[in-house]
């Protein structure tokens, strides 16, 4: 009985995080159209997850593609289906490794400092003293944070899938003896545009999913180096989980026919 | 006129504040003295409603501040009357020394050009005691006293009519407090701001008060005019002032 009860308290009080969590979502959204905005904000917040997750973007991609490439060559050489190396890279990065690698990395690298920032801002009264300067968090915060993290991602994607399926062709023409001009043919010819807009859709909900898990554990944080730590431990593993559980509901959206 | 009315707050089983009745008047300068962990400063946060009364009753010229809804355009208003000195400073370390003096020069209603805030915020800065060439410094690189004067500096840049001051003066040597204390008391004189001030530095109460209240288990233990403080009849005050481990304020709590 005690052990149903403890499993009912467990499941009330993940309702009740998801209960909150959207509605914080719901409140960020709702700043896009009440102003004051801080373009400012907004063009640094654009700097530090974009342009500076480039590096960490490219290393996780450009291996992934390229192990990609060895696994489906072995593997197809059990049926002799060699030759769908190129397709099967380009159809694989595109539409799940891309956009899911970047996005737990984007979890890692975004969230987690996100998180940081804000729970510090938090113990130390600073997100008081915005309050106290009539400076909306949500705005000044929250806004500039998700909405830039929601128009870079797409563009991270697109740069992952590229570096990927380079790794996919490094690896095809210098270790497995493809055509380098057959592999980049028999890539373009596979891959359908919709499949270059579901991978950079998945990217803007996953850049936005991990955004706001940052700020909405970085908001609620408890007192003291403890909290901040809590804080964002809880950002990365929830924005982690979510992005995995949204590419399932995404990919059985768009792909399930 | 800022007026408090049986105010309550717990966190979780904690009783913080229970029942803290408090009147302060227009112009006038009010210190709070109390032990630490009384709860002086989270009488200050439910007066700016970063933290939320229980129970009870908190008005601002006879405006009740518990009904302003988080982030509506008249609790924005009614913020920008008031400038507060956190007791950790709380300065944001993302910008600059100048750029935290200056913040609510740089952006909203009381809007000025960069050049003319930063002008302000050189002046307030040396107000407080720091020269202009910390003004490009991050608060990480100054010390914690250089901290608490640039929020002191913060708090007053957009003169404001009601300040509070959570600990103006710990944390700095006798010299710089004294100067503090006197730029507290010319605030209130020349500015005719309110202000509220909490502290632990008697000597400080003397300079800048104008009424003394005593926050105790919860409550306003004793207030009144600080020239009757010496001769208030209360223990509790008597022990506080003198600093004696002897009395009814218990030691360990
Ligand atoms: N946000 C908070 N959450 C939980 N407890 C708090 C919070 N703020 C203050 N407290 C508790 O309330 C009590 C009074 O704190 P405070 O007002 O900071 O004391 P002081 O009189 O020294 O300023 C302390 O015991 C503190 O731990
Ligand atoms: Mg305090």
């Amino acid at each position: 009985m005690s052990f149903l009860a403890a499993i009912g308290r467990i499941v009330l009080g993940v309702l009740a995080a998801i209960g909150q969590a959207t509605l914080f979502a719901l409140d960020t959204v709702s700043h896009l159209v009440r102003p004051p905005f801080y373009p400012r904000e907004l063009a640094s917040a654009v700097m530090q997850i974009g342009y500076f997750s480039l590096p960490v973007v490219g290393l996780t991609t450009i291996f992934t593609g390229g192990a990609l490439a060895l696994q489906i060559y072995a593997g197809g050489a059990r049926f002799s289906a060699e030759a769908v190396v190129p397709q099967i890279v380009a159809i694989g990065m595109v539409r799940e490794l891309g956009p899911v690698l970047v996005g737990l990395m984007i979890a890692a690298r975004v969230t987690s400092s996100i998180a940081a920032e804000i729970a510090t801002m938090k113990v130390t009264e600073q997100i008081d003293a915005l309050v106290t300067l009539s400076t909306n968090p949500m705005k000044y915060l929250t806004l500039p944070r998700v909405l830039a993290a929601t128009l870079v991602m797409p563009i991270l994607v697109a740069v992952g899938n590229v570096i990927g399926i380079m790794g996919g062709y490094l690896v095809g023409v210098n270790r497995l003896g493809f055509n380098a001009g057959t592999y980049i043919r028999n890539t373009i010819d596979f891959l359908e545009p919709s499949d270059i807009a579901t991978s950079l859709a998945k990217g803007a909900v996953f850049g936005f999913l991990a955004a706001l898990m940052g700020c909405y554990y970085g908001m609620q944080s408890g007192r003291g180096a403890q909290g901040v730590g809590r804080a964002t431990k809880s950002a990365v593993v929830a924005a982690s989980v979510l992005i995995l559980a949204a590419n399932f509901i995404l990919t059985e959206l768009f792909f399930a026919a | 006129m800022i007026e408090l009315r049986d105010v309550h707050k717990s966190f979780g089983p904690k009783q913080v504040l229970r029942g803290v009745d408090l009147t302060i008047g227009r112009g006038k300068s009010m210190v709070i003295i109390g032990g630490s962990g009384t709860g002086k400063s989270v009488a200050l946060k439910c007066i700016l409603g970063l933290i939320p009364p229980d129970k009870g009753l908190i008005t601002v010229d006879g405006d009740d501040v518990t009904r302003l809804r988080q982030g509506s355009a008249e609790r924005d208003e009614f913020l920008a009357r008031f400038g507060m000195l956190f007791q950790g400073g709380a300065l944001f370390d993302s910008l600059t020394v100048w750029q935290n003096v200056a913040f609510r020069l740089l952006r909203g209603s009381l809007k000025k050009s960069k050049d003319e805030a930063r002008e302000i915020a050189i002046e307030k800065l040396r107000r407080v005691g720091l020269t202009p060439d910390v003004a490009e410094l991050f608060p990480a690189e100054l010390s914690g006293g250089m901290q608490k004067r640039v929020g002191l500096a913060r708090a007053i840049a957009a003169e404001p009519e009601i300040i509070f001051f959570d600990e103006p003066t710990t944390g700095l040597d006798p010299i710089m407090a004294g100067v503090i204390n006197e730029l507290i008391r010319e605030i209130v004189v020349e500015m005719g701001a309110t202000a509220m001030t909490i502290t632990h530095d008697m000597t400080s109460v003397r300079a800048i008060a104008d009424d003394v209240a005593m926050l105790h288990g919860g409550k306003i233990r004793w207030t009144g005019p600080v020239a009757e403080m010496d001769a208030s009849g209360d223990p509790y005050v008597t022990q506080f002032i003198s600093g004696s481990p002897e009395g009814p304020i218990e030691t360990v709590r």
